[in-house]
């Protein structure tokens, strides 16, 4: 009967294709070009010393952070969506991303000494700020029951750049090692290497694979919380537990990747106009989606003005803020989403 | 014994799958019936005001009790109340032994289900996806669905003959179609006590009537307990084997339809002038509203 099985896994194979293609084309190009057999010899090891070094040490970290960004700014951009019952929720436009980034660079500024458990420290206070920043927003734009776009969309805003303004000031005030973060938060994910990818799994396998299993939760709370009450969830724990792990997984990749905007409206949006709006299949979509979208937005940034490269929230933020628009209107036209 | 809707699959004899979904359709023995014993609910935070005073009202397995009384006499907040998604001040929900609010959200929705009014839905989910949904008490948190919970799915979209719509988003129905959905989808949860807000609102003459005797039928054959609320007194009196009038948050009257549709009470509640008769061609009263003051 209903739902044709083919259904069910052609998404996936499709959006798993796409960041193949999309890994490929990020590991061949750069300021030196590798064929697909260079590719194939360094990965199995039987490269030249040149190729290897190019890929072990600097392209594949990179491409496998970028790729754990996009995961997570994607995963939880749906499942933001989803809680807040609001087509524009993204981790950029309410604001917890802002946060997250004034929690990195608090850390930063401490000059924790320059070893793993200094680095882990950053994530855990991005967390921190960005879980507070969300609660902050979340009560000034409530209005009853409801969040009316506008009002989460104006006090993300708000909250966004007192968080920027903070960041600002602390970057300003303190010199040396710190400059370096004003490149880091605009996105660009010049701090790759092995260790940061490292430092961030941990945060973002917990976070995204906690929102992976919340998608039947979601789909019940679109029907909103008596519904879904009234239905057998427990609404309270269900919110509390989803936005802990979405804030999560924000926090991480913030940390690591500075502040990307936009990609976690995009992907959840382009996934729910293709394969429908069931959460159950929407966040690991939009988790694979996410992955294969900021690779590509790198890729972009790395070429444009090769050799040298642009920020790729700047990449996200030309494409993510014509497609906002558009959503806006059309959340105002029609509420279907 | 199993509602007729829930238990089509062990029928069709298919095997291990079908014994499971047995002990899952039914999980109490026998039948329950609900009791609302002086229940008081409040509205508002710092300056609370009371909605609903006292409320005591039993429904037995196997009736439809209606609640009918003018807007803002508390039927909905009742409804709400019961169902447990907004806070008590005093008083309990029984079903004969078990207390309601010592239950979780998903005991409770084993027991007890919501058919609200259907609007602002979300749009863009199907159907199908729609009334699955009520198998959720059954279901653990990921949600997955057996082939079981979609027989359940399927007989209940059929007895509520919307079978058809499966593949349609519940964005396109029309307000009687969408009612039926949440019909089916509460029939899903396989209660033993259903309660429904207001579910003709929105509906032509031949739905309110087709709407009305489905749920008559499941009470009577089904034996389920169900407690309504209507504004149309006349399809209460129809259809209802007893109604409690409600005003300002308190049961002014309950009992049978010619008990409590009388024109004193009536015309009490509604500050309207009636006439009640009898229907020229049924054994219920009919209540005609004369002109206003």
């Amino acid at each position: 009967m209903p739902l044709r099985s083919n259904m069910k896994f052609r998404p996936y194979l499709f959006s798993l294709l796409a960041l193949a293609i999309a890994l490929i084309l990020s590991l061949a190009i750069g300021s030196v070009f590798l064929s697909p057999a260079q590719l194939w010899e360094a990965l199995i090891g039987h490269g030249t010393r040149v190729p290897d070094a190019i890929l072990w040490d600097i392209r594949l970290p990179r491409t496998v952070l970028v790729a754990l960004t996009g995961m997570a700014l994607s995963g939880s951009g749906a499942a933001y969506q989803g809680l807040f019952r609001n087509p524009l929720a993204d981790p950029f436009l309410i604001g917890v991303a802002s946060g997250a980034g004034l929690g990195a660079v608090i850390a930063m500024s401490i000059q924790w000494p320059y070893s793993f458990w200094g680095l882990m420290a950053i994530p855990m206070s991005a967390f921190v700020a960005g879980l507070l920043t969300i609660f902050i927003v979340y009560s000034l734009a409530r209005l009853g029951k409801t969040i009316p776009t506008t009002n989460l969309i104006l006090a993300g805003v708000a909250c966004s750049s007192f968080a920027t303004s903070l960041t600002s000031f602390l970057m300003l005030r303190s010199t040396g090692d710190l400059h370096r973060a004003l490149g880091w938060l605009l996105g660009g994910a010049t701090q790759a290497g092995w260790t940061a990818v490292i430092a961030i799994l941990p945060y973002l396998l917990i976070g995204l694979v906690i929102l992976t299993f919340g998608g039947h939760a979601l789909n019940l709370l679109q029907f909103g919380d008596e519904q879904a009450q009234q239905l057998g969830l427990n609404v309270t724990r269900a919110k509390t537990v989803l936005l802990i792990a979405a804030s999560l997984a924000t926090a991480a990749a913030v940390a690591f990747s500075g502040i990307i905007g936009f990609i976690g409206l995009i992907v959840p949006h382009v996934m729910r106009l293709w394969f429908g709006p069931d959460y159950r299949r929407l966040i690991p979509l939009s988790i694979i989606g996410g992955a294969s979208a900021l690779i590509l937005s790198d890729v972009v940034a790395r070429v444009v003005i090769a050799p040298q490269e642009i920020p790729v929230g700047i990449v996200t933020a030309l494409v993510g803020a014509p497609f906002f628009l558009w959503v806006l209107r059309r959340a105002k036209n029609q509420g279907y989403w | 014994m199993c509602p007729p809707w829930a238990n089509t699959q062990s029928r069709s004899g298919q095997t291990r799958r079908s014994a499971r979904a047995d002990t899952q359709v039914c999980p109490y023995k026998k039948w329950k019936m609900l009791k609302i014993e002086s229940l008081s609910v409040n509205y508002g935070g710092r300056s609370p005001r009371r909605v609903l005073h006292d409320v005591t009202l039993n429904v037995q397995s196997g009736e439809v009790v209606a609640l009918i009384g003018p807007n803002g006499a508390g039927k909905s907040t009742l409804i709400r109340a019961v169902s447990g998604v907004i806070p008590i001040v005093s008083g309990r929900v029984r079903t004969n032994g078990d207390d309601f609010h010592s239950l979780n959200p998903m005991q409770r929705a084993k027991y007890l289900a919501v058919v609200p009014q259907a609007v602002s839905l979300p749009p863009a989910f199907t159907v199908w996806e729609t009334v699955l949904m009520g198998r959720t008490p059954y279901l653990g948190f990921i949600g997955q669905t057996s082939s079981a919970d979609e027989g359940i799915a399927r007989n209940a979209m059929k007895r509520v003959d919307a079978l058809d719509l499966a593949e349609r988003r519940v964005g396109e129905l029309s307000g009687g179609e969408a009612q039926r959905v949440l019909l089916a989808r509460a029939l899903c949860q396989s209660t033993p006590i259903l309660l429904l807000d207001e579910p003709t609102a929105h509906l032509d003459l031949q739905y309110q009537v087709s709407l009305l005797e489905l749920v008559r039928d499941l009470a009577h054959h089904d034996k389920l307990a169900v407690l309504i609320a209507l504004h149309d007194l006349n399809l209460a009196a129809r259809y209802t084997d007893r109604i409690a009038l409600m005003v300002a948050g308190k049961i002014k009257s309950i009992g049978l339809p010619e008990e409590v549709l009388t024109p004193e009470l009536i015309s009490e509640a509604y500050c309207l002038p009636v006439q009640v008769v009898k229907h020229p061609f049924m054994d219920v009263p009919l209540v005609l509203p004369e002109n206003g003051k």
